[in-house]
Formats: C-alpha cells, sequence, structure tokens
C-alpha cells in the first residue's frame, strides 16, 4: 500500500487525484461523480469549503447541530444538524482539528427536511462546523464537543 | 497509539476532576456523558450481529448441514425467546451447567457436525469466533425485556453458583485483585465508567443484563465471556479458558443475583 | 461480500423517518496494524430512493465512525411503500437493502 499512498499524495500535490486514483482503479467510475476527493482531503476549514464551493459562510442561529456536550468516546460522537433555513439544499459536516476536516456532506433533494444525523470520529476536543446552502447564500454554526478519549487511534 | 490514549485520558481527568471544579462543573460532565449515552441508543449495531445470528442460526452449515433451528437452550428444542434470561442452568444431555455460549458450542458440534476445539481456542477478534458471537447476539436479542429467572436449584446448578461467588472474592495475581475489588461496592467508577455493585440484584443486573454489548471504542461486539476474559486480564489473572467451567460458575453467581430484574440485551457501551 | 442493512422507516404526519445501520469496517488510513499502516477502506456515498426518485444523498469520508448510523427524513411517503438505501466504498464495492415505509 505504501506505493498507493506515495501516489496520492504526489497526485494531490499536482492537483490530479481524481483522474489518479481512476487509472488505478481505485474509484468506482460512479462515485466519481459525486465524491469531492479535494474537499475530503482538506486539511482546514477554508480550504474544504474552497472545494467544496462555499465561499464566505455568515453565521446563522436558524442553524443548529444537536450533540452531547461530551462525548465518552471520540471513535462514536452522535451528531445530529437542523436547519430551519428555508430552501437549504446542502450540508456539511467539519470536525476542526481531524486530520482532514470533512466528515460528511448532504444533498437535500426537494421533499428531504435539512434535519440529518450520524455518527462521526473525533481524534480530540473540537470545534464541530456545521455548513448549510440555502438560496445561494452559505450559513454556518459552529459548537465545541468535548471528547474524553480519542477516537482515531487503533 | 497507547502513550496518546493515556495522554487523552488524563486530559479527561484533568477536565472532569482537575483543580478546583465546582461540583456544578462535575455535575454538567455526568448531564453530558448521560446525553451522549442516550443518544447512542438510538441506534445500536448490535442489530447488525443480531440479523446475522438469526441468519445462522437458521443456515444449514458444517459437515452435517444441519441448522440449529433444533438446540435446545433450555426452553424446548428449537425455542429462543426468553432462552437468554433463564441461562445459565444446568443440562442434563451434557450433564453439565451451561452459559449461552457453551450451549451454542454444544449444538454447533451436534447440529453443524463441527469441530468446536478451534473456536474455544481462538482470540475474540479471530473469525473463527465470529459465527458464535452474532449468534450469542441474536439469542440475546430475543430475551431483551424478559425478567432474568436464574435459580440454582440443581446440585450441579448450586455448586457452580458456590463456585462462581469464590472465584468473585477470590484474591490474587500480581495486584492482588479480586473482582470484588472493583464490583462490590455502590458508586465506585474507572475515568467516568460506573462500576456496578454486582454483589446486589440490581447492581449485578447492570452488568449482567447488559451483556452481550457493542463496544464503541473499537466497534466489536463483546460477549459476556469476552467480558469476563477482559477483566481476568485487567486483574492480571491467568486468561480464562473460553466457556470453562470457571467463567460459567462467575456467570450463574452474576445471574443468579440479578435474577428478578430485566435483561437489556444486547447492550450499547462506550 | 457486505451484510444486511438495518433500515428503519416510519411515517409520521406525511414524514417518513429513516434510520439506517449500515455494516461497515469504516477503515480510516490512519491506523496501523503489526507495524504497517491499514489502508483507508470507507463508505463514501449513499444514495436513498423512493418511488425511484432520490431522497437523500451523502458523501462521506473515512471520518464516519465504524458500522455507520444515518437518520433523515422526507415527505412524500406512504405506510407500506419502499425506501431503498444504497451504499458505494471506495473499493467500489456497493450493496442496496430495501425496507417497507410503516
Amino acid at each position: 500500500m505504501k506505493t498507493v499512498d506515495n501516489t496520492r499524495r504526489r497526485v494531490v500535490q499536482t492537483g490530479g487525484a481524481l483522474a489518479a486514483f481512476a487509472a488505478a482503479g481505485l474509484l468506482p467510475t460512479d462515485a466519481l461523480a459525486a465524491w469531492n476527493q479535494a474537499a475530503f482531503e482538506g486539511k482546514n476549514i477554508p480550504d474544504t469549503l474552497k472545494a467544496l464551493n462555499l465561499d464566505n459562510p455568515t453565521p446563522s442561529g436558524d442553524l443548529q447541530i444537536v450533540a452531547s456536550d461530551i462525548a465518552e468516546n471520540g471513535a462514536v460522537v452522535p451528531i445530529q444538524i437542523v436547519s430551519r433555513i428555508p430552501n437549504t439544499t446542502r450540508i456539511a459536516l467539519m470536525v476542526e482539528k481531524n486530520p482532514n476536516m470533512l466528515a460528511a456532506v448532504f444533498d437535500v433533494p426537494e421533499g428531504m427536511l435539512p434535519d440529518v444525523a450520524t455518527r462521526i470520529r473525533m481524534q480530540q476536543t473540537s470545534n464541530i462546523v456545521a455548513v448549510a446552502v440555502a438560496g445561494g447564500k452559505v450559513h454556518t454554526v459552529t459548537r465545541e464537543i468535548k471528547v474524553t478519549l480519542g477516537g482515531c487511534g487503533g | 497509539m497507547k502513550r496518546r490514549w493515556y495522554g487523552a485520558a488524563a486530559a479527561v481527568l484533568a477536565l472532569a476532576f482537575g483543580g478546583g471544579l465546582t461540583a456544578q462543573t462535575q455535575e454538567e460532565t455526568q448531564r453530558g456523558i448521560e446525553a451522549y449515552r442516550q443518544a447512542l441508543q438510538q441506534g445500536n449495531p448490535a442489530e447488525l450481529f443480531e440479523a446475522q445470528g438469526e441468519e445462522l442460526w437458521k443456515k444449514p452449515m458444517g459437515p452435517r448441514n444441519g441448522t440449529l433451528e433444533q438446540c435446545d437452550l433450555g426452553v424446548g428444542p428449537g425455542k429462543v425467546a426468553g432462552a437468554y434470561a433463564r441461562l445459565p442452568r444446568y443440562f442434563a444431555d451434557t450433564d453439565k451447567v451451561q452459559d449461552l455460549e457453551s450451549r451454542l458450542l454444544t449444538c454447533m458440534e451436534r447440529y453443524w457436525g463441527i469441530d468446536v476445539q478451534p473456536v474455544i481456542d481462538a482470540a475474540y477478534t479471530a473469525p473463527a469466533k465470529r459465527e458464535i458471537i452474532a449468534l450469542t447476539t441474536y439469542v440475546s436479542g430475543e430475551s431483551k425485556d424478559v425478567v432474568v429467572d436464574v435459580r440454582p436449584t440443581h446440585p450441579k446448578e448450586r455448586a457452580a453458583f458456590e463456585l462462581g461467588k469464590r472465584m468473585f472474592f477470590f484474591q490474587g495475581g500480581s495486584h492482588d485483585f479480586s473482582c470484588a475489588t472493583c464490583h462490590s461496592e455502590d458508586g465506585k467508577r474507572i475515568r467516568l465508567q460506573d462500576l456496578p455493585n454486582i454483589t446486589e440484584r440490581k447492581g449485578s443486573a447492570l452488568g449482567w443484563g447488559s451483556w452481550p454489548a457493542y463496544r464503541v471504542s473499537a466497534g466489536q461486539m463483546w460477549t459476556m465471556q469476552w467480558r469476563i476474559q477482559d477483566c481476568f486480564r485487567q486483574m492480571r489473572f491467568p486468561e480464562p479458558i473460553y466457556t470453562s467451567e470457571a467463567t460459567i460458575a462467575l456467570s450463574v453467581y452474576m445471574a443468579a443475583t440479578a435474577s428478578g430484574e430485566t435483561m437489556r440485551t444486547p447492550g450499547i457501551k462506550r | 461480500m457486505t451484510s444486511p442493512m438495518r433500515i428503519r422507516a416510519n411515517v409520521r404526519d406525511g414524514v417518513v423517518d429513516v434510520r439506517v445501520l449500515m455494516a461497515h469496517e469504516m477503515e480510516t488510513g490512519q491506523r496501523v496494524e503489526n507495524g504497517r499502516p491499514v489502508p483507508a477502506w470507507f463508505i463514501n456515498e449513499v444514495v436513498a430512493t423512493h418511488n425511484g426518485k432520490t431522497v437523500m444523498t451523502a458523501q462521506w469520508g473515512p471520518a464516519v465512525s465504524k458500522n455507520p448510523y444515518l437518520q433523515f427524513r422526507f415527505r412524500g411517503g406512504a405506510a407500506g411503500e419502499k425506501i431503498a438505501i444504497k451504499w458505494t466504498d471506495n473499493r467500489g464495492e456497493s450493496r442496496t437493502d430495501e425496507a417497507t415505509i410503516a
């Protein structure tokens, strides 16, 4: 796997990650269309937002992160994101202190409520950043969750 | 990896109990942990193991190509509902007191025709243990919300209870530990984990009644045998053999003490 | 080989609440076993469909926990109708399961 890792690092730098992955047969073609490699490789919030094409998020009180303030184990941290902003079409979930910020992106087609819950890994106590896109505007909310045991180790 | 882990734990200890924290802060921490545990209950990945176990229960397997559907877990051949809440118990056909896992081994041997020794010898994380872990989870789920009813009456059940009780209080190993060191008083804990007092009914049910459990830390499904084995490791005792007499005796002691309380299986834990 | 998902879908006042558990290792790619790095292996896409219409799409990274849990809600479903969930992982493996809305 070492070879693959090295290859990956190199092509990420030159910006051809997806093409190289496809050539190496590592990604299915149908996932290629959707999965945003650059965003999931993001090492800080601005880069991740940029890769997601989400510019200038403004804090919103109508976007909410529902979670317990403290997680007993970082391997499994239940997070729910609820948007009360009309016409929310996309929700992204990021963890500031994870090796890669982005955990999940949800597209909200017509009919779906902007209300999703999942469970994520957190390496350590960190801010959780949720971003919602609604009517071309980008909204955000931040909340700290304390982690008693990190969830990224072996 | 280990070092980082301890580092994080130390940080939390400092966070939760460190210099001059008010009782209110500790209460908030406790509330946060409760909220976290509640959220986990919403979807227990143990369900995935239950589904696998149910499929295995009905699937022809092994050299005999038989199924476990005729397996008698103590409440009649093929009956699964409520069976776990009445185990361990004495079985005339084997002339032994058996817990769920040892009984499943008997049935796998009988109906699948497999040699179960490799299952006994395998590490809990090895593929050879996968089937019995899934089956145990499935059977345990069929006793969810059922009242524990383990009352030793047969001489071998009574003997197992007495042996289990002695095991529980037996102090030894390099750290001079016993099960009772951690589990015989109310209100004890390690870090943020509450330690149930297994010497009384409610406390014993908190322990006995919640295993097998999905452990989120490693995403593993732990059976009661695995839990006991790891307690032995933590006490620096020699590792018990899977489904050995000593482990079943301990289970008889816990189950009998928990009798009258309700099974919450399969559980989910940090 | 993949294992079945557990899908629960319940309708109330025209809103379908869907809860899914998926069996997947979700290897982060950061773990080392016996001195060798374990390559990343994770579900990276989840699509939910109802009556041929997409009702939810998710892109995931390896920060989603092992044996993932997902909950979402949508309007327009009725009891007795089917909902299908499909996941695809970064090795190109995929699995689809269905459930009946209750």
